[in-house]
């Protein structure tokens, strides 16, 4: 089936499922806002225990998505790996730090002589909440900013001279941490902090049956929402008013082009139509909570959840569709990434196209696992009477 | 390759072994303890007797606690291709990409979903729903060690793909020969069977405790029996594995299979050293026996299944042997050399629209590529190609030796445990309890073998790592090195502290467990 499209179109369809990817990942980055929430929210030891075992549910789920979405990156587009890993050395590892503690934290948090003590596990949890979403949100940015590298595959074949036999140099002196000086790039680091909060709260208001959280809930959803509103905006009015990194269909030259983001809004209404539905069901979300008082403040993880999903998705397809370059290189504008120019063979994304049919399976059993697990809310109670708790 | 920073070559191969060898401190008991607490599990669902419960619940809390850091070293491997590996990434990354995104796919949400009912399902879902869920968590488990398998077996014996000149990569020609290679059918079955025998050791050694400690004693017993039969079995499959895998070694990478034999001068009818003590020769690159026991003819026979068959030497490769048809490394660093220069002159006369020219460079290209990753290594000391022979030579004789003592191990204890004496036999519970460290070691040494053989090879013969490194300052690989160091170190001495007090703790109470069978 796969192997009568044509390269093109598989090149599209892979840059569609890393967006897909990349899109539920910073929808499911409410475990990492809900972990930079546990002392604002939970007052107590056992409320704190309620809102770490109600993360604790879901954390591995984002963390999966994370690892997925890297060897989706990989194996679709294995020069951007190269460049961007080996060169934003840092960020990268930053964050994989940050994952690291993060996938210990929950299991030895609460466990009896576990060394580091509670407090370091809980602090490990603000690390991967705090820097997990801002660099990764910095680092997705650069997808339109630009990033300092050259990528030169001939390399290879250089036996002397300084340069053998790197492919991908990177220039920017911080080895990556240079763009979280760049305001834009940060002010998109702060909207995914910020928004992870924002879903954290919807989320902890949908499962805990607890007044005083709720409570406290409604008042930091609120005191949330407005920066990531704040800094969402700074990005997207930047977004639509800034040059962009354009691509020549018929030379694959690369040039900057005036307003070519919102070109690519205009130029794919359905994109566009999905951003602003997107950002719509966000906010939506948000706001319904905050103004009414009974039952209907519950769905809100939902209606932001999805149109999260829908708002990132569509924030990829403008950095990679309508011949645009998705990692620009500032440095040399010919070495910026296409979807086309670094992408795996036909071959290869066609085989794992194949392997992509399973997608819609593992999300309805996912989803089937997690509606098993979520049928009721949880409170302080059933946490005295669980066997196995975070 | 003068101003190649070899200290950057070492830092980032010593990121990865330390991330590597962390991650497999985990990695094998969650591969094994998966499968024997689905086996507990059946046994309570099939029984009803709620014992069995309050067996597959306590090493499930094990499980959890081990699966975590397994977990957390193991997204660094992943992304370290990338950050330490970026000319790989791109040289390979067609056929090498796949594996890790379909294990994404396929394996780890499998995984992540069902070990969130397998964990705080028990109250939730209805018990054939909870076993169905402990069975998918560990077959998530090993498929997901099935594709990171079969992508390192690739480096080992790089198939399925072809080179093109024009994106300057391999690419993917048969994901089948890919996955179905001979090597990584081998890889895959020897190392989850490792990961059975490691688990089967510890549910053994744990269990001995509580019978010295004269706790526990039905549940010490179940937990043996039923450990000691998976154990066996493992173990004796494991012996068959690990004579295949020698096969494939000696017929893909003869060069680490004369180091793990520091075998010099090859030989027909070449012995097996199955003892032996090692020491520096004045001779280049060269090891001396101090003494060694020997089998005659069994290396030929154990590799080629011929006790006449020539077993190449370190110096039949180094420095060729026109009699068996072995090229000199010299030899192949030439032919390596014009590879990578053709490569060159074809783009550029491919640029300059000269197709003639192209083609021929094309040609001469094509001849000499299984050589290309040699071409780096033209103008260097050609003993670099060696690997580190003492390293292998004893990490190999370790391994088989610990592997042969778990047979062993296994019999004696099951033909007590079906007797039921083994509660009188104190030394015995000792010799379980102090077999647990045995089973790590014997499973490090397993992939020190497998990958310091293999240097200085990513990818066998194609690229080595002086050329897949990535272009960043040693002193950050430094860095990260040792906040990995000091993260894993703080991390493990957490995971050993926590589980040595779950394990003193014991099973939970028998009277909630059957209170809780009676809700379920």
């Amino acid at each position: 089936m796969f192997e009568t499209f044509s390269y093109l179109f598989l090149q599209q369809y892979w840059w569609i499922i890393v967006s897909l990817l990349g899109a539920i990942l910073v929808f499911l980055m409410f475990v990492q806002g809900g972990q930079t929430l546990i002392y604002t929210l939970g007052k107590t030891e056992d409320e704190r225990t309620v809102l770490v075992n109600l993360l604790g549910r879901k954390w591995e789920f984002t963390f999966t998505t994370l690892v997925t979405f890297g060897g989706a990156f990989f194996a679709s587009f294995p020069l951007f790996y190269s460049t961007s890993f080996g060169g934003a050395y840092w960020v990268w590892m930053l964050i994989l730090i940050a994952f690291v503690v993060q996938a210990v934290a929950y299991e030895y948090r609460s466990k009896p002589n576990n060394f580091l003590g509670q407090r370091t596990f809980e602090i490990m949890l603000f690390v991967n909440g705090l820097l997990g979403t801002v660099l990764i949100g910095t680092a997705v940015a650069t997808f339109f900013t630009g990033s300092a590298f050259s990528v030169d595959k001939m390399n290879l074949t250089l036996l002397t001279g300084d340069k053998m036999p790197i492919i991908s140099e990177w220039k920017g002196l911080a080895y990556g941490l240079e763009a979280a000086l760049n305001p834009l790039n940060l002010s998109l680091g702060l909207t995914v902090f910020f928004l992870s909060r924002v879903l954290a709260i919807l989320y902890f208001m949908n499962r805990v049956r607890n007044i005083e959280i709720i409570e406290r809930a409604k008042k930091q959803l609120i005191y949330n929402a407005i920066p990531f509103v704040v800094f969402f905006l700074t990005f997207a009015i930047w977004l639509m008013l800034s040059s962009g990194f354009a691509v020549n269909p018929e030379t694959k030259e690369i040039f900057v082009e005036p307003f070519k983001y919102f070109h690519n809004l205009i130029q794919m209404p359905v994109v566009a139509v999905l951003f602003v539905i997107g950002v719509l069901m966000v906010l939506i979300g948000i706001i319904r909570p905050i103004t009414c008082f009974e039952k209907c403040n519950t769905k809100g993880i939902w209606l932001s959840g999805i149109g999260t999903v829908l708002t990132v998705f569509s924030l990829f397809l403008f950095a990679g569709f309508n011949n645009t370059a998705y990692y620009p290189s500032t440095f040399d504008l010919q070495s910026s990434l296409t979807i086309e120019n670094s992408s795996s063979s036909q071959y290869t994304l066609t085989a794992m196209s194949y392997v992509s049919l399973l997608v819609p399976f593992v999300i309805a059993y996912i989803w089937f696992a997690w509606r098993a697990m979520d049928s009721k809310k949880i409170d302080i109670e059933e946490m005295k009477s669980e066997s196995h708790i975070y | 390759m003068e101003h190649i920073d070899f200290s950057l070559v070492d830092w980032s191969r010593a990121q990865f072994a330390l991330t590597a060898m962390y991650h497999w401190l985990f990695v094998p008991l969650t591969l094994g303890l998966s499968f024997i607490v689905a086996f507990m599990e059946t046994k309570y669902v099939r029984t009803g007797n709620p014992e069995w419960k309050r067996i597959t619940k306590f090493w499930m809390t094990l499980f959890g606690i081990n699966f975590a850091i397994g977990v957390a070293t193991g997204i660094i491997l992943e992304f370290e291709f990338g950050t330490n590996w970026s000319n790989y990434s791109w040289f390979v990354g067609d056929i090498f990409g796949a594996p890790l995104a379909i294990e994404g796919i396929m394996a780890f949400f499998m995984e992540s979903t069902f070990i969130a009912i397998m964990f705080f399902g028990w109250n939730k879902v209805g018990k054939k729903f909870h076993l169905a869920s402990t069975w998918l968590v560990a077959i998530g488990s090993n498929l997901s060690a099935l594709w990171i398998l079969v992508a390192n077996a690739w480096m080992q014996n790089p198939v399925g793909m072809k080179f093109n000149p024009d994106t300057a990569r391999n690419e993917m020609v048969n994901f089948w020969e890919v996955l179905f290679s001979p090597v990584a059918i081998d890889k895959f079955t020897h190392t989850i069977l490792s990961g059975y025998v490691l688990a089967s050791i510890f549910v053994i050694g744990i269990s001995a405790w509580f019978l010295l400690k004269n706790r526990e004693h039905v549940f010490a017993k179940k937990s043996i029996r039923l450990a000691t039969i998976f154990g066996l079995i493992s173990a004796v499959l494991i012996a068959i594995t690990g004579d295949n895998s020698a096969k494939m070694v000696a017929k893909h990478q003869p060069m680490k299979f004369a180091a793990i034999e520091n075998l010099y001068h090859g030989e027909a009818n070449a012995p097996l050293t199955a003892i032996g003590m090692l020491q520096q020769s004045n001779e280049p690159a060269k090891h001396d026996f101090v003494f060694k026991i020997q089998i005659p003819g069994m290396l030929s026979f154990l590799a080629f299944n011929n006790t006449d068959a020539f077993v190449p030497g370190i110096y039949d490769l180094l420095n060729g042997n026109p009699e068996h048809n072995i090229l000199s490394y010299k030899e192949r660093c030439e032919k390596g050399k014009i590879a990578i220069t053709s490569l060159g002159e074809y783009k550029t006369a491919k640029k300059s629209g000269n197709d003639s020219l192209a083609k021929a460079a094309l040609i001469r290209f094509e001849e000499n590529y299984p050589h290309f990753g040699y071409g780096y290594y033209a103008d260097r000391d050609l003993t670099e190609l060696v690997p580190n022979v003492p390293v292998n030579f004893y990490s190999f004789r370790i391994m088989v030796g610990l592997g042969f003592y778990f047979i062993l191990f296994f019999a004696i204890i099951l033909f007590f445990a079906l007797k039921d004496k083994l509660q009188n036999k104190r030394f015995l519970l000792y010799t379980a309890l102090w077999t647990i460290p045995l089973a790590y070691i014997a499973a490090e040494l397993g992939w020190v073998v497998a990958e310091v053989g293999r240097q200085p090879w990513l990818i066998q013969d194609i690229l080595p790592t002086i050329a897949s490194v990535s272009q960043v300052t040693p002193a950050s690989v430094q860095i990260t090195f040792w906040l990995f160091f000091v993260i894993f170190t703080g991390l493990l001495i957490a995971e050993i502290k926590i589980m040595l007090t779950q394990i003193r703790k014991g099973p939970e109470n028998a009277a909630e467990v059957t209170q809780n069978s009676q809700i379920n």
